[in-house]
């Protein structure tokens, strides 16, 4: 019996590899997609919804924004500033050397159209909201943003200049619909 | 060794390792591994396993659903229409949930009549079945509440009518509603309740099951024959051989399972469920979810509020003096000519029971489910007491070994696991 046993299971090309290896394989290889089958609509579900995405989109009238002033508005979520910044505050922006910079991206790079900055108000530290939207903010040594969690200094192009955050606050994918409204998203 | 740490025999010195201070791997091996099982099972041995993976099918969906699911009377209809537009695999999610409810039931209405037709509750599994009973129990508790979560027309009537049946106890009754409800009808608190129990519930049934296949593991499994294994001739270890015999039940009951859920998947719901519910107009023809109709036409069998309600538990309850109420000493029907038949007509009992369920309280209907009702009762009440007293039974075979291999097994020509023989086939 042990006899017919190993002819049935021992191929003739390899020796050592059965054919009980080849099933074992097979086998084990059509677990592993079945596996991938069943968890890919588990994961999928986490992912966000269609209503979610729907909201994915925010317009703003900037008409009524005055210059040297800052509105916050709500984008997935997140807080957007949208800031009329003053000449003096584009000029102190573009008179920065790059080699100044942490995170170096010139001021033209960050903005769409003059003289509106528009940024993720989530500092990249740790998910903070900055301050520096209202006159009476602390705006930090540049003028621009100051994240009081753990200190990081934003300039008036919302770049970091202090302290422990990795990259500029992040500008959103944004366009002009007219000079008196802007659709982030 | 020493040191009370575990004589392990996994070669791998990792697990080893674990196992010598955890023996979880030699626990598996010792009850999934060599555990031995008897020989001779047919296709109704599939279903334990079929269930366990049933539960575990539905604590998956369940959880991913309750990520989404909003347990409010005014946004729990909406977050599951939600789950089924906007959600990605929402729609896939929520029907596999629902379905395998239903896919549950069956398995374990199929479960529990194997152990009735082959004598399962019988010593000395008696214990063993009585904690099936309660975990069927708890499966009624929590697919009830279940139905209720997407707050429609069918959930809120529902969960309605089956709160009231309380109302029937005398004296306290009225007081138990209005402490199930949190209020004076099902409402909100209702549903929060419901919600939280529903969650939790199944991980009281996984308690209760993790119990029964501790049960099961001292007694070892009843089989077709209902007589004992007698040695190690009559048994095989569970792995390879059930294993693989469970997998191609797992096979066909997840093509089941997928037809049902990709071809027909209201099939066996009530379109009024997706109507939201409405506190002041009840649906024109109320019916519970399928696999509770036998029980609902005991309940309407009977013209007392109170009679129906206790006929209702009764017939569940009477499960848990099963093993005493049947004096046979034989466990399989197989042995068992009278009984045997008897047994079959109650099958089709239930089924009748079911089917008039689902019909409107009117006659011919109540007339039938009357009569059903009775001999639901008479079977375990007066056949099964008698039978074991007056039926002539069947010779019972000798061994299972006889019995599956006839004269070969006195020629000991059998692969008995353990031996040299069946050895090359456990390679790997």
């Amino acid at each position: 019996m042990a006899d017919s046993v190993a002819s049935h299971t021992t191929t003739g090309s390899t020796p050592g590899v059965t054919k009980r290896d080849f099933l074992q394989l097979t086998t084990t290889a059509f677990a592993a997609v079945g596996v991938g089958a069943i968890a890919w609509p588990f994961i999928g579900s986490l992912a966000p919804s269609k209503d979610v995405l729907a909201l994915a989109s925010t317009e703003v009238d900037i008409s009524p924004i005055a210059v040297g002033q800052s509105v916050t508005v709500m984008w997935r979520g997140k807080p957007v500033f949208v800031r009329h910044r003053t000449a003096e505050e584009i000029a102190a922006a573009r008179a920065v050397p790059l080699s100044e910079l942490k995170d170096p991206a010139p001021d033209q790079s960050r903005i769409r159209r003059d003289p509106w900055l528009v940024v993720v108000g989530v500092c990249t530290h740790l998910g903070c909201v900055p301050l520096g939207q209202k006159s009476t903010d602390a705006k930090g040594d540049y003028n621009g943003w100051f994240c009081p969690c753990h200190g990081s200094h934003y300039d008036t192009s919302a770049r970091i200049r202090k302290g422990p955050a990795p990259t500029n606050l992040e500008v959103p994918d944004y366009s002009f619909m007219s000079d008196r409204s802007i659709r982030i998203g | 060794m020493g040191m009370g740490l575990h004589d392990s025999q996994v070669s791998n010195p990792v697990l080893r390792w674990i196992d010598q201070r955890l023996p979880v791997i030699t626990m598996i091996q010792k009850e999934y591994g060599v555990f031995p099982t008897p020989r001779n099972f047919n296709y109704f041995w599939n279903f334990g396993a079929l269930a366990m993976i049933n539960l575990m099918i539905m604590i998956a969906t369940g959880i991913f659903l309750a990520m989404n699911y909003t347990p409010h009377t005014a946004y729990a209809f909406d977050s599951v229409e939600r789950i089924m537009r906007d959600v990605h695999f929402g729609w896939l999610i929520r029907y596999v949930h629902m379905n395998g409810a239903s896919m549950f039931f069956v398995v374990v209405y199929v479960h529990i009549w194997r152990g009735l037709y082959y004598g399962s509750y019988k010593a000395p599994r008696e214990l063993l079945w009585m904690l099936g009973v309660v975990i069927f129990l708890l499966m009624m508790a929590t697919a009830f509440m279940g139905y209720v979560l997407p707050w429609g027309q069918m959930s809120f009537w529902g969960a309605t009518v089956i709160t009231n049946l309380f109302s029937a106890i005398p004296v306290v009754g009225p007081t138990i509603v209005t402490y199930l409800w949190g209020g004076f009808s099902v409402d909100n608190p209702t549903l929060n309740r419901f919600f939280s129990l529903h969650y939790l519930l199944p991980f009281v049934i996984v308690g209760v099951v993790f119990l029964h296949v501790a049960a099961l593991h001292i007694t070892g499994s009843n089989n077709p024959l209902g007589i004992e294994p007698k040695g190690p001739q009559d048994t095989l270890p569970f792995h390879p051989y059930y294993t693989i015999k469970d997998s191609v039940g797992i096979v066909v009951y997840l093509a089941v399972f997928a037809a049902l859920v990709f071809f027909a998947p209201n099939y066996l719901g009530h379109a009024d469920n997706y109507i939201p519910a409405n506190p002041l107009v009840t649906p024109a023809h109320i019916v519970p979810e399928w696999y509770f109709l036998p029980f609902y036409a005991i309940l309407r069998a009977v013209p007392d509020k109170l009679g129906g309600v206790v006929l209702m538990g009764g017939a569940i309850i009477v499960l848990f003096f099963l093993p005493w109420l049947d004096t046979s000493k034989v466990r399989s029907m197989r042995f068992r000519p009278i009984t045997r038949i008897i047994f079959l007509l109650w099958t089709v009992n239930f089924f009748v029971l079911t089917w008039v369920g689902g019909k409107p309280a009117e006659q011919p209907y109540v007339l039938i489910s009357q009569i059903c009702t009775m001999f639901y009762f008479v079977y375990f009440l007066v056949v099964l007491p008698m039978m074991g007293r007056f039926e002539v039974v069947m010779k019972l075979p000798e061994s299972i070994s006889r019995a599956v291999l006839g004269a070969k097994a006195s020629l000991g020509g059998g692969p008995i696991p353990g031996t040299a023989a069946a050895k090359p086939m456990e390679k790997a």
